[in-house]
């Protein structure tokens, strides 16, 4: 259905569109990948802004989701196939989790909303326009970076991202070279080792750091646990094997 | 399709697109709903029948078939609750995460050669990322429901789907590295012929990853004898304890949905995907590549067979659910640690000792219509998503993964 | 409900209506540089602004990704129009890599988080002010 349709429809937008006899002229003339763009566009930008704005610090993580979410859209409307599924997986998928873990184990209640104060928003909002009036100018000066290539007025394969990245991770290039590169490109090998290792690393050391230590005096934590009474909290104490103990 | 509305009917690209766009949707979710419809019924019976009773039997006649009818319409004509000190938004909005998150996944898998969503590259890692932002609709009811039952079980299950996703990951990369492609279409392509060229028993350690994935698979779907999220003698009903009509029936939906997606995902990179045990489409002389009504009848019957053993799965995971008894979160957490993920791992370094070592198999000089294995060369896999495959492949060419129309 | 929201759905009706014109025409990658802008400087007030150890953390994931958007951008064929080659396959192999190490960094914070804590009973970053362990 689907393969035989995309060969169909390049055949047919060589020869020109047909008659129209559904909607109107304007409706004909919308992008719809700039629609789809504008859509992921704006929810991730929305979510962004709520981030920022949000007091709850669950509801802050639950938009910094959506906002992930709508990225890996753009990735995979920018061809970018293996990025965009990565950021779903590792990203949405893995970091936020963790992040979520976080919060659920740190989202007491007198805790949830710590609020900074009104001198600090102002100041930190200008700070935040002039940066991103430095920013926006800046991607719109070139002007190569205004519209896609022409080349891209018929319907275009997306190459399979996978299988190069794959080969240049192990040090092998088999990507063509953009126009006008000179000499030879290298490969990804060592980074890849390095991550790989660095990975590990990290797994350790954050087991290490997180680990339940045995005290002599009391910590802080159960201090406060044995002072507020249990109708107050709306804690996870005990709830969750890999916490690390608060015994 | 899109070709018969621009062609036929004279609609501009983008519409006809969108129709057909909105037909696929469409089909997948009613093969969500329909399935899950089926499946509860399913369910109650087998349930039933194992526990030495009847089941239902009233609605609908004598075996009760419009029982998850019934359910339906109680559960639409439910009072909408809400706990007194439940956030607002995020206890509406979290059954539709993890329905969504349920739903995407079924964008890449492919129900037949040419009938998927979206033909991706990368579609085996798509749906393992896909199914595994589920557990975010999970964590949200649990903190969003203000009540100790559903943080506990929340919390519970999200660390059980987060550690099964280790040893899953694994499992499937064995089938990707025997067909040398994570495109989904490609991985079941090569395996067309008898059922002796399905990865299930290309190799010895295959057979044990396929095993291992079905655990994972259990696992990561929240199914018994891995459901101690949900589990009534704990936790009252863990993190949809709050939820009642609609909002629990989509959390529902999603976990039939996701019970589903394993097991045709099993069925896709273990048993052959829309491949039969015996092919009949070419022992008829038939091929499926074809674009005439042939060729769409033979990728029909593909359909019926992936959808026939995806069933199988999700029956033979209902039968399991009702025969074994609960494992303690500390017997899950040791079974994905201690005996999953090393199980996993040393099997996908025997399968790829074994590719190097007998890449024809272990009885060569087999003809081509009895097995395939998977250490054949193939062409063109650096430019088109795999290369073709060895029988019937002359009369389609090789497609493009994604076609993006610019007018 | 919140300002939050509401402050997202004006955003979010600003921006189709802002961008009106942009519907019509193709996207290029300036248009994908200012998403990447947008995330960035979100993330950065997110940063100044919040006094939970977790929300600067979230600022950090904006951040990151926001450059992730830039870098993906360069790297698409079919975005540029004429001019200096694209990044390629380069720019997708910088994406990974910065999602590898944002996955990475942000396990360790998160356990520096949880053990400041256990030891402090807040993740008040205001209240870190004592240099003894």
């Amino acid at each position: 259905m689907m393969g035989d349709a995309a060969i169909a429809v390049m055949a047919a937008g060589a020869v020109g569109q047909g008659g129209m006899p559904f909607g109107s002229p304007l409706l004909a003339a919308v992008n719809w990948q700039a629609a789809f763009f504008m859509l992921f566009a704006a929810l991730a930008c929305a979510c962004a802004v709520a981030v920022v704005l949000a007091d709850n610090v669950v509801r802050m993580a639950f938009y910094l989701v959506l906002s992930l979410g709508a990225t890996a859209g753009l990735f995979f409307l920018a061809g970018a196939d293996f990025i965009g599924a990565m950021q779903l997986m590792i990203y949405v998928g893995g970091t936020l989790v963790l992040l979520v873990f976080g919060v659920m184990l740190t989202a007491q209640a007198p805790f949830v909303a710590i609020k900074p104060s009104s001198g600090d928003k102002v100041l930190a909002g200008m700070v935040g326009a002039a940066l991103l009036a430095v920013l926006l100018q800046a991607a719109f000066r070139v002007e190569a970076w205004r519209r896609p290539a022409a080349a891209a007025a018929e319907p275009v394969a997306a190459a399979p991202s996978a299988t190069p990245l794959g080969m240049a991770l192990l040090g092998i290039r088999v990507d063509e070279p953009p126009a006008g590169a000179v000499g030879t490109r290298g490969g990804y090998l060592l980074p890849f080792e390095i991550v790989s290792v660095h990975l590990l690393v990290v797994l350790v050391g954050a087991a290490y750091l997180a680990r339940a230590k045995r005290r002599r005096t009391p910590r802080a934590i159960d201090a406060a646990a044995s002072m507020v009474s249990p109708q107050e909290r709306v804690g996870v104490a005990g709830g969750v094997p890999a916490a690390g103990g608060r015994r | 399709m899109a070709a018969f509305l621009i062609n036929t009917l004279g609609l501009p690209d983008w519409l006809a697109w969108t129709v057909t766009a909105v037909i696929a949707a469409v089909l997948i979710l009613h093969v969500i709903a329909g399935g899950a419809l089926v499946f509860i019924w399913a369910e109650r019976k087998i349930a039933a029948r194992i526990q030495d009773r009847l089941g239902p039997t009233r609605t609908g006649g004598r075996f009760g078939w419009l029982q998850s009818l019934a359910d339906g319409i109680k559960l639409l004509a439910k009072e909408d609750l809400m706990p007194e000190g439940a956030d607002g938004l995020l206890f509406r909005i979290a059954p539709y995460v993890s329905f969504c998150a349920s739903f995407c996944a079924f964008i890449a898998l492919p129900f037949a050669f040419d009938f998927v969503g979206q033909r991706l590259n990368v579609g085996v890692f798509f749906v393992v990322a896909v199914l595994g932002l589920e557990v975010f609709g999970v964590i949200l009811a649990g903190y969003a429901s203000a009540s100790k039952w559903s943080l506990f079980g929340a919390m519970r299950e999200a660390a059980q789907v987060v550690s099964y996703e280790v040893p899953l990951g694994m499992c499937v990369v064995v089938p990707v590295m025997l067909a040398g492609s994570m495109d989904l279409v490609t991985i079941a392509e090569k395996q067309a012929g008898w059922f002796t060229s399905w990865y299930l028993f290309h190799d010895p350690f295959t057979f044990v990853v396929f095993w291992v994935y079905v655990t994972c698979a259990v696992a990561s779907v929240n199914r018994a004898p891995f459901d101690l999220a949900e589990a009534e003698s704990e936790l009252v009903a863990g993190f949809h304890t709050e939820y009642s009509g609609l909002r629990w029936s989509f959390f529902f939906m999603a976990e039939y949905g996701s019970m589903f997606l394993v097991s045709a995902l099993a069925a896709v990179l273990f048993l052959g995907g829309w491949n039969g045990p015996v092919p009949v489409a070419r022992l008829l002389g038939l091929s499926e590549g074809t674009g005439d009504t042939a060729g769409y009848f033979v990728r029909l019957l593909g359909c019926g067979n992936l959808l026939l053993k995806a069933t199988l799965g999700v029956l033979i995971m209902m039968w399991v659910r009702w025969t074994l008894p609960r494992l303690r979160i500390d017997q899950v957490m040791t079974t994905c640690l201690k005996y999953c993920t090393p199980i996993a791992a040393a099997m996908f370094a025997g399968a790829m000792l074994w590719q190097l070592a007998l890449p024809g198999g272990l009885i060569r000089g087999l003809p081509s219509w009895v097995s395939r294995p998977a250490g054949e060369v193939r062409e063109g896999w650096l430019e088109g998503p795999g290369g073709l495959p060895a029988g019937g492949g002359g009369a389609r060419a090789a497609s493009p993964s994604v076609v993006r129309v610019m007018p | 409900m919140s300002q939050a929201v509401l402050a997202g759905f004006v955003t979010a009706a600003a921006v189709p209506t802002f961008a009106a014109g942009f519907l019509s025409a193709p996207v290029g990658v300036a248009h994908y540089l200012v998403v990447g802008a947008v995330l960035f400087t979100a993330g950065v007030v997110c940063m100044v602004v919040k006094r939970n150890a977790l929300g600067v953390l979230m600022g950090i994931e904006l951040v990151l990704n926001g450059a992730n958007v830039n870098f993906v951008a360069f790297s698409s064929p079919d975005l540029r129009g004429g001019g200096p080659p694209a990044l390629g396959l380069d720019g997708q192999a910088i994406a990974l890599f910065v999602i590898l190490l944002a996955a990475a960094e942000a396990a360790v914070a998160l356990a520096i988080t949880l053990n400041f804590y256990n030891n402090h009973a807040t993740v008040d970053v205001d209240r870190a002010d004592e240099l003894k362990g």
